[in-house]
Parts: structure tokens; C-alpha cells; sequence
């Protein structure tokens, strides 16, 4: 059953999702609700909710400009897919933390949903 | 307070630089958190068309005490139909483009859901120029 009653900050997303938070910028105890998994930033965009964790495999510096537009707080890029430096400060400027993550974007889906992670949608 | 910004055609590194700009400077004036994200969203959508499409463009930021005027006047290809661009789905963006994340045809629409007002008038061959509009009080 999903935990629907339990917060969820990024420090226990970062271990629901063997990852690490890899930027200093996001409060490592800031709660996310929401959540929206996608590799297309045009879609991301015209989300009508704020402050969500955004799971993408797309990596590049539009990531993470789509997601300080958007007042996403947090981006979990799936697949050990790595950020460059230039999207590390870009997200340490503009407050955003990065969570790495092994797992396939259906995988970590999965376990944050069942988590209580609501999706927009 | 008026600003005003360059954008380069075809450089994805500084494409949202704008947007970024923008957004730091109505957040240190108290502007509504939602004004704000609508407006950044709509400039950022309009700034990486330029970045997209055109070989360069001018980005006029007007702020008074009611509301933001956004004017982006670009040199590039022009829009040969406007109806039809503002239909959800219909791109003309490259496969580089795509790559980003973006060129899914949602970018038009999104940017009129976010405005209060937008006006778009375009010359084929010669550019595009975009007016976004937003007023600062989220009732009126």
C-alpha cells in the first residue's frame, strides 16, 4: 500500500532511489508532493503545479532552465546519466537540487509513487 | 525600468539567460509568485523560438508599476502562417532543436495560456516580432 500519509523530503527520495543529491543548493529536508516524469521540456512547461520533482532522462542546460521557468525544486536525471558542471551551477544558482539515480525513469516512477508522491495528472 | 537583452540564434548554452534575468528582477520586486512564473514561462518559451529559428534578436523589458511589456523583435525566417503555428503540434523545428526537449509544437499556445495579452506579427524572410503582456494584479 502507498505510504500516502508519510512526507517525503529529498533526502529519502535520494535513498528510495539508490541515488545521491548531488548539488548543495536544494535543502535536503524540503518535502516534494508532486512529481512529473518526462524527456520532453515543452510538456514540462505547461504544467499548471509548482514546486514538483521533475524525473527526466534528457541532459542538458534546458533541463534545468525548463525546470527554474517552472519552479521545479528538485530533477532526478534517471539512468546515471551525469550533469555537467555548467548544470551544476546553473541549478546551485537558481536553488534547484539534482538527485542521480541508477534506476530507468519507470522504475523510479514506481517507487515514488508508491512512496505517496502525487502525480500532476 | 526598461532592459533590454541579446539573443543569439542557434546558441542553446545562453537560451533562458533572458527568462533568468527577468525572473530575478520581478522577484526583488515582490511581484506575485504566480504572475512571475507565468510571465518567465511564456519569455522563455518565446526566447528559445529565437534561439530555435532565428539568426538573432532583441529582447525590450518594460516594467511599470501595473504590469511587464515583453517586446522580442527577431531577424530570421519569419513565420509564413501564424493560424497554423499556433496550432498545437505543428513545428517546423529542427532535429537539434528536438534534441532539447523541445519543437513539439506547444510552445505558441503555451506562451498565450501564459500571457495576458499577445500579439505576434511576422514577415516572411524578415523576422518576427512578439508583444507579451502581463499585468502584475493576478484579479484583473
Amino acid at each position: 500500500m502507498a505510504a500516502t500519509n508519510n512526507l517525503v523530503n529529498l533526502e529519502k527520495i535520494a535513498q528510495l532511489l539508490d541515488g545521491q543529491i548531488i548539488t548543495d543548493a536544494g535543502n535536503p529536508d524540503r518535502i516534494i508532493e508532486g512529481a512529473f516524469a518526462s524527456d520532453l521540456m515543452s510538456d514540462v512547461l505547461t504544467l499548471p503545479t509548482k514546486h514538483l520533482l521533475l524525473l527526466t532522462g534528457l541532459v542538458n542546460i534546458q533541463a534545468i532552465r525548463t525546470a527554474e521557468m517552472s519552479d521545479i525544486d528538485c530533477i532526478v536525471f534517471v539512468r546515471n546519466k551525469k550533469v555537467t558542471v555548467e548544470m551544476t551551477n546553473l541549478a546551485n544558482e537558481t536553488g534547484i537540487a539534482i538527485i542521480h539515480s541508477p534506476f530507468s525513469m519507470y522504475k523510479a516512477s514506481g517507487i515514488l509513487y508508491q512512496a505517496g508522491i502525487k502525480p500532476v495528472y | 525600468m526598461h532592459f533590454e537583452y541579446h539573443v543569439e540564434g542557434g546558441n542553446f548554452s545562453q537560451a533562458g539567460f533572458t527568462s533568468s534575468q527577468v525572473k530575478k528582477t520581478l522577484k526583488q520586486l515582490n511581484v506575485d509568485g504566480d504572475v512571475i512564473r507565468r510571465t518567465v514561462i511564456a519569455l522563455y518559451e518565446a526566447e528559445v523560438n529565437i534561439v530555435a529559428h532565428a539568426y538573432k534578436g532583441k529582447i525590450a523589458v518594460d516594467i511599470d508599476p501595473e504590469k511587464i511589456s515583453i517586446l522580442l523583435d527577431d531577424e530570421g525566417p519569419g513565420i509564413p502562417d501564424i493560424q497554423k503555428a499556433m496550432e498545437v503540434g505543428y513545428s517546423t523545428a529542427t532535429p537539434q532543436v528536438r534534441e532539447m526537449g523541445f519543437g513539439a509544437g506547444m510552445g505558441l499556445s503555451n506562451m498565450k495560456n501564459n500571457s495576458d495579452r499577445l500579439d505576434i506579427d511576422s514577415v516572411v524572410g524578415k523576422g518576427t516580432r512578439v508583444m507579451i503582456i502581463n499585468y502584475f494584479n493576478p484579479t484583473r
